[in-house]
Parts: structure tokens; sequence; C-alpha cells
């Protein structure tokens, strides 16, 4: 009953906070939703018309939902970066950040979610996935796999911040032995969800592209890297709009996560150079389509040549002290990195795995507007979703909500 | 089955005599392990429930006690179903199908509708299930375009196992078999779906698939040309009925995969996973004229689908399980195309097999396709 009444003055109390706010507050929020709103125009044209609305044909037959979809379950399997060393070594610098981190990945996931719907021809039925209503068809399909475990991360990545925050609201300690264990979980979990992302891809004979056994460890590395310095961001804005403390010490110490993935990327990326232009098989053609092009058809040359010298840049400026311990140059490499990779776990992942098709023909694939402006309004969702959960969570911490008891003495 | 191989064969049964034929792979033959032998005729309505689900579920059921999994499950949808129903009729949105002033036709319109939008996936219905669900389709069919269709939930029958060759050495590219396949299957004309691909390859060159073309318009057969089609091999291990979440695709008992139009949720999946470009997938509404629809219809084949499914080559499961061949089959004037039960020894199709020189495509990825090329 009592928790009940709390929970209930928490709803109204942060309705209350993310309703109010400076102007720059009220325009960004306005701006989140008329973009959403264009969006769901977009998604209702979709609807309409089916996926011909999309770019995506025969043979691509997945496009930007599922390179997003991919590259924004390595985004949320970052936050586990942070959790770790708060949560389970005691790192007391880490503390605030993690709860941005933890707010990213649950924004991430929404967004992750959203993609793959966008992504299916019949929305109306999805129903038939839901285990035990539907037919699931576990454990024989990856996806099926990467629905328990999107979910199970979602709802860990929601419980734990929000039990630490519901304390903090009533004034309360949060007793370590509740969410250490669910920490320690959500590190696994992390670690899990991407490793099941990429067997997706990874599990089809038919595609070589994706069927390499590298591209598991590879997912990780460069979520490990885009995730941390996505955050690095966020806290960057976050210090300067809000009164939200967040020391330089923390932000190094997230840098220094994202050099250490950035550079195993990179390796991993040469490795995988290596293997498929040393000795080039028919299998390799997908990549020689993807970096030189393939009878003329080049469409993605641009992408990739834009995400590979910037990638090699960003990591190499990281790798020198000097230069990342200076705010500013660490900022712009971590936009750089984080483009980078999306390009790179995105587009240049999920496209090129279907060019050239199962008997070698080459159509190319461009997303459509619709396409793209579905794509764009997910992101404000996700930006959406995270700057409420952000601006409540800061708000409690910062001891601006408050549960005030009638019956008690202290305030 | 071969034991001592860790990777999947396709087994023709050439080397054993009937024990597999029933589903339940004991090799029992006195009979008294539990599944009940198929036996169409003078079965008891329980014998006749236990065979259709051995029938519609094969081999799943012995491996994770299906039994009973099957059975909590069609509780729980219809419990869904009576769930969601209620909530519906409170929000007031089903009150077309209550209201007095709609007509009786749209009241049954909606109502089957209803049934078909909460209905289960095909594979786990009993056949009284099936038989339901074709005649809805059937009516649907015809309250909407006044028009009568013919439907039917043919099971595979036993010892069949359907297998296709293709010989080279025969195709000039005449592409009939493509139209006869778009008119049998009543595939989109707009997007000009098409299962079959005929490639046209350079002589000398050998199986340049890269260098092929599939999408000629010039007068055939082109000097200097051979030609060579591909579909869905249905495969014996295939890789796109693993990766369904849902189950919407399946290989039945006589060796087709099928797909259930109306269980897909058009993720696909399946057309990523499948190595030989045999999935075709519904990017917008199909459209067929009404007076070139095909009405002898199959519930897993060629009945009309929606957008955002998955669809593809059936063998022609109308015809084939009435002991016909498949459209393209007939339509081929070379006679490159050969069709039949690869468990019938005196099949033609057996016969290719074992006096040509047959080899499949990409043979390397354990698919084991049910199609084999040769050439004279
Ligand atoms: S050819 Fe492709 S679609 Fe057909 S059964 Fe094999 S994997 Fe599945
Ligand atoms: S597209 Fe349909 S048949 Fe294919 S995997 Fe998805 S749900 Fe299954």
């Amino acid at each position: 009953m009592g928790i009940f009444k709390v929970f209930k003055s928490l709803v109204i109390d942060s309705l209350d906070t993310i309703t109010k706010g400076s102007a720059k507050y009220h325009l960004w929020m306005g701006f989140l939703t008329l973009v959403m709103l264009i969006g769901m125009y977009c998604y209702s044209i979709q609807l309409e018309e089916g996926l011909s609305a999309t770019g995506m044909s025969d043979r691509v037959s997945w496009g930007l939902y599922i390179s997003n979809f991919t590259f924004l379950v390595g985004v949320a399997a970052a936050a586990v970066m942070l959790v770790m060393p708060t949560y389970v070594l005691k790192d007391i610098d880490f503390k605030q950040a993690v709860l941005i981190g933890e707010g990213l990945a649950v924004a991430a996931l929404i967004m992750c979610l959203a993609f793959v719907v966008a992504d299916m021809g019949g929305p109306s039925v999805l129903w038939h996935m839901i285990p035990g209503i539907g037919v699931f068809n576990f454990p024989n399909s990856m996806l099926t796999w990467d629905v328990i475990v999107l979910n199970g991360y979602l709802f860990i990545n929601i419980s734990i911040p929000f039990y630490i925050l519901f304390k903090h609201y009533q004034n309360k300690e949060a007793k370590k032995s509740v969410y250490v264990p669910g920490a320690i979980l959500s590190v696994f979990w992390a670690v899990g969800i991407h490793l099941v992302t990429a067997f997706l891809y990874q599990g089809l004979q038919a595609r070589p592209f994706w069927n390499n056994a590298l591209l598991g460890p590879r997912f990780l590395a460069s979520a490990f890297a885009a995730g941390p310095a996505l955050i690095i961001l966020v806290l960057a804005v976050i210090r300067t709009f809000t009164a939200f403390k967040i020391e330089d010490k923390t932000i190094k110490k997230i840098a220094m996560i994202v050099t250490v993935a950035a550079q195993i990327n990179l390796i991993m990326l040469v490795s995988e150079l290596f293997k498929e232009f040393y000795a080039p098989t028919h299998h390799s053609e997908s990549a020689y389509y993807l970096f030189f092009g393939l009878h003329g058809k080049t469409a993605l040359l641009p992408w990739i040549w834009t995400a590979i010298p910037i990638n090699v840049l960003a990591t190499i400026i990281l790798t020198f002290n000097k230069f990342r311990n200076n705010l500013k140059v660490l900022y712009v490499c971590c936009g750089l990195l984080f483009v980078a990779i999306w390009i790179e776990k995105g587009f240049g992942l999920i496209v090129p795995g279907f060019i050239p098709g199962p008997y070698g023909k080459i159509v190319e694939y461009l997303p459509s507007g619709i396409e793209i402006g579905v794509t764009i309004s997910i992101w404000a969702l996700g930006a959406f979703v995270f700057t409420i959960l952000a601006k409540t969570a800061i708000g409690i911490e910062l001891g601006e909500l408050r549960y005030k008891d009638k019956n008690a003495e202290n305030v | 089955m071969s034991e001592n191989k860790k990777w999947y064969s396709l087994d023709l049964g050439l080397n054993k005599t009937k024990k597999s034929s029933g589903t339940c792979g004991c090799g029992n033959a006195e009979g008294s392990c539990s599944s009940t032998p198929k036996k169409e005729e003078e079965l008891s309505p329980d014998e006749f429930y236990e065979a259709a689900i051995n029938a519609s579920i094969g081999e799943e059921r012995h491996k994770d006690g299906f039994d009973q999994v099957f059975d909590v499950k069609m509780d729980r949808r219809s419990a869904f179903r009576k769930l969601t129903a209620s909530l519906l009729i409170g929000a007031g949105a089903v009150s077309t199908s209550c209201s007095v002033t709609t007509g009786d036709k749209s009241k049954e319109k909606a109502q089957i509708d209803w049934e078909e939008q909460f209905k289960g996936n095909y594979k786990l219905m009993t056949d009284e299930e099936k038989q339901g669900t074709i005649e809805r389709l059937m009516r649907s069919y015809e309250l909407r375009t006044d028009k009568n269709i013919s439907m039917t939930a043919e099971n595979a029958a036993e010892d069949v196992l359907f297998g296709y060759a293709f010989n080279i050495s025969k195709c000039q590219g005449y592409m009939n078999c493509v139209s006869a396949c778009v008119e049998e299957n009543n595939q989109d004309r707009n997007s000009e779906m098409q299962y079959i691909r005929i490639h046209e390859m350079k002589d000398g060159e050998g199986f340049k698939f890269d260098k092929a073309d599939d999408n000629y318009y010039h007068e055939v057969p082109a000097e200097g040309h051979f030609y060579m089609g591909t579909q869905c091999f249905h495969c014996d291990n295939p890789p796109c009925v693993e990766v369904c979440p849902v189950q919407a695709t399946w290989k039945e008992e006589d060796g087709l995969v099928v797909i259930d139009y109306d269980w897909c949720v058009g993720c696909r999946y399946c057309m990523a996973a499948c190595p030989y470009d045999g999935r075709r997938f519904n990017w917008s509404k199909p459209e067929v004229p009404e007076n070139e629809v095909n009405k002898n219809q199959h519930y897993l084949g060629n009945r009309m689908r929606k957008k955002g499914v998955m669809e593809k080559c059936t063998f022609c499961v109308q015809r084939t399980r009435k002991g016909k061949n498949p459209a393209c089959v007939e339509a081929c004037p070379t006679g490159a195309r050969i069709f039949g039960n690869l468990l019938d020894p005196k099949s033609t199709i057996r016969w290719v097999l074992e006096n040509k020189k047959v080899f499949r495509l990409k043979e390397d990825l354990g698919t084991e396709p049910k199609f084999w090329y040769f050439m004279d």
C-alpha cells in the first residue's frame, strides 16, 4: 500500500519534471515530437502500401531497419561497460554515469524493438511470436533467442535503475544485496544479447559474408567502442545543460574503455580484410563489393570509405594519452567513432550480405524516403525516451525530486 | 539413418524396408510403439486425432513430448482469443458483427475475418480444424466476389517423397515453365513475381552464375548459350525452416517445404537463410485479375496470398498431391523437367538418379536439395 502511494507520487512528480524545463528543453522535445509525427505518417504509408514503400526487394531483403537494429543492440550492450565497475568493483566514479548508461540502454532497446516491428511484413500478427499464445520456434530459430534476450535485458535495465531511484526518491539507501546480483546478471546478459544478435547472421550458411567466426567477437568489440562513445557524448551534454555533476575523471575512464575496444576492433578488421583479400575466393565477393564495387556497382563505396578512415583516425588519436585527455578532442573522436561504427556495423554489414545474391546477381539497395523517415523518427523516439528517463533520474539524484510523506518528520 | 555421420544427409530409403514410413521412427514392426501408423480408413476418432497430429507435426512429437505442449498451446490460444474478444466487445470494436442493422452477409464476413485472424498455425491443426479454415476461406471468397473457389487441405500421402530432376542439355530457355507457374500459382502480376528463374549461360564457360543472365528478353535459344532453371529445391535439410521464429514454414511428410501464409509474420529471415534464392516476398498486395485466378487451390499452395508474407514454389502441392505433375513439368516443351516420387523404385525420377550423372547445386552447404541436374 505504502509502496503504491510512493509510486503514484513518483509518477506525478516525474510527470511534473518532464513537462517543465527551459525553453531549450521544450524546443528539443517539441522538435523530437514533430520528427516522430512525421515518422508515424511515413509508417502509415508503409502499412498501407506494404514494404514496397521501402527500398528493399527480393534480392536485398533487409535494409536500413535491420542495420539500425543491429547497431543499436550494440549500443544497448555497452551500458554494461559502466555497470560492471560501478556496482561490482565499487568504483564510485562511475556511479552517476551508470544511471545514464542504463537509461541509454533502455532507450536503445526500445529503438531496437521498434526497428524490428517496422521491418515486419505483418505487424498485426506479431502475436504469433508470443510464447504460449503463438508458436515460438525455440531453440531452433536464433530470432526467438534474440526476442528472449532483448526483452530480458530490457527488463533488467529497467528494474535496476528503477529500484535505485525509487529508494533514493524516498531518501533511502538502495540495498547492495538487491541490485548487485542483478547487475552481475546484466553483465553476462549484455554479452549475450550481442553474441546472439551476431549469431542471427553468423548462422546462415547461405551468406558467406556473415558466416564467419569473427562476426560475434567483432560485434562485441565495436559495440564496446560505439556505446561508451555515445555515453561520453551524452554525459558531455548533460554536464553543460544540467546541474548534474560528472567529473572529468569519470569521462576519462570511459574514454579508456572506448580506446581499448576501438583498438581491438581495428585488429579484427585487419584480420578480416586479410582473409578476404589475401587469398580471395568466391566467398570474398561481398567484401569486394563493399570495398571496391563489383561489375561497376559501387553504391556502398562512399559509405565504407568514409567509415574506415575516420574509424582509423579516431582510434589513432584516442590512443595517445595527450589527445585523449583533452576533452574537446575526445568529444570529436567519440562522435567520429560513433558514426564510423554506425556505418560499418549497420549498412556495411547487412547490405553486402545480400550482394551478390545466391546466384551472383547484383542488385543494389538504396533506402527510400519513407524508410529514412521512419528510421529517423525511431531515433527521435529513442532520444525522447532517453530524455524523459534522464530528466527524472537526474531530478532524483540531485534531490529535486523527493517523496514528501505527510507523516514523516524530515522532508 | 547413418549414425556415424555428424552432418545431415538425405535418406531416400533405398537401403531399408518400410520401417520408417510410420511416423514414430522406433522401427518396431510389431506395433507396440505408441503412435498409430496412419491409416486413412477405419479409424476411431481418437486414433484419427492421433494420426492427424502425427501427420502434421511429424517427428517433433517424440523429440520433446510435443503432445502436452500442443494441448496447452491450443487452450491458451483460445483463451487469448476469448480475452481479446471480450476486450474488443467492451471497446465496441465488434459493433459491426453485433449490430442488427448490418446485413447477414457482412456479419458473416466479420465473423470469418475474426476467426481467421485468431486461428492457429496450420502445421499444428487437426484435420477438422484444417477443414474448418479452408471452408471459411472459400466462403469468404464467395462473399467478397460472388465466385466460388475450391480449396483443399489434402495431407501428404504415405510413402511419397517428391523429387525433381532438370536436364540441362534439353532446356532451351523458352520459359513456358515460368508463365505456366505464374498462372497456376496465382502469383502477383504487378511485381511480376516468378518462382522459377532461367539462367542463360555462355557455352564454354561452364556454370558461371554470376555472369549468367536470368532476366533476358531476346529470342531463344540464343547462339552459343545454354540454359538452366532454378527454383525452391525443397531441401531435405532446409535452413529456411530452421530459422523461422514462428514455424510458419516447415517440411511436410512428402518432402515439400511449405508456408502457412496466414501464420507468417513477414520477418524475411527465411529469405536470408535460403542459399538458392528460392523464396519470394509480397512487398505489396498481390493482385491477380479475377478472370485469371486459378480456382483449384490448396491451403499450402496457390491460394491467394496477402501483402507482407513469404511464398515460394510448392512443387504445385495442389496438383502433385492429386497425382498430377507440377505445372512447369507439364508446360515444358522439351521434356527437360522430370518430377516424381523418390520412394517409388519404378518412377522416372529414380531412373534418372540411378542412370544419369546427377549433381546438385552448393552440395557443400549440407542442405540436401531434392532437385538434381543432369545432362544427356
Ligand atoms: S531452396 Fe531455399 S526455400 Fe527451398 S527448401 Fe531449400 S532453403 Fe528452403
Ligand atoms: S518471413 Fe514468414 S516464413 Fe519466413 S521466417 Fe519470417 S515468419 Fe517464417
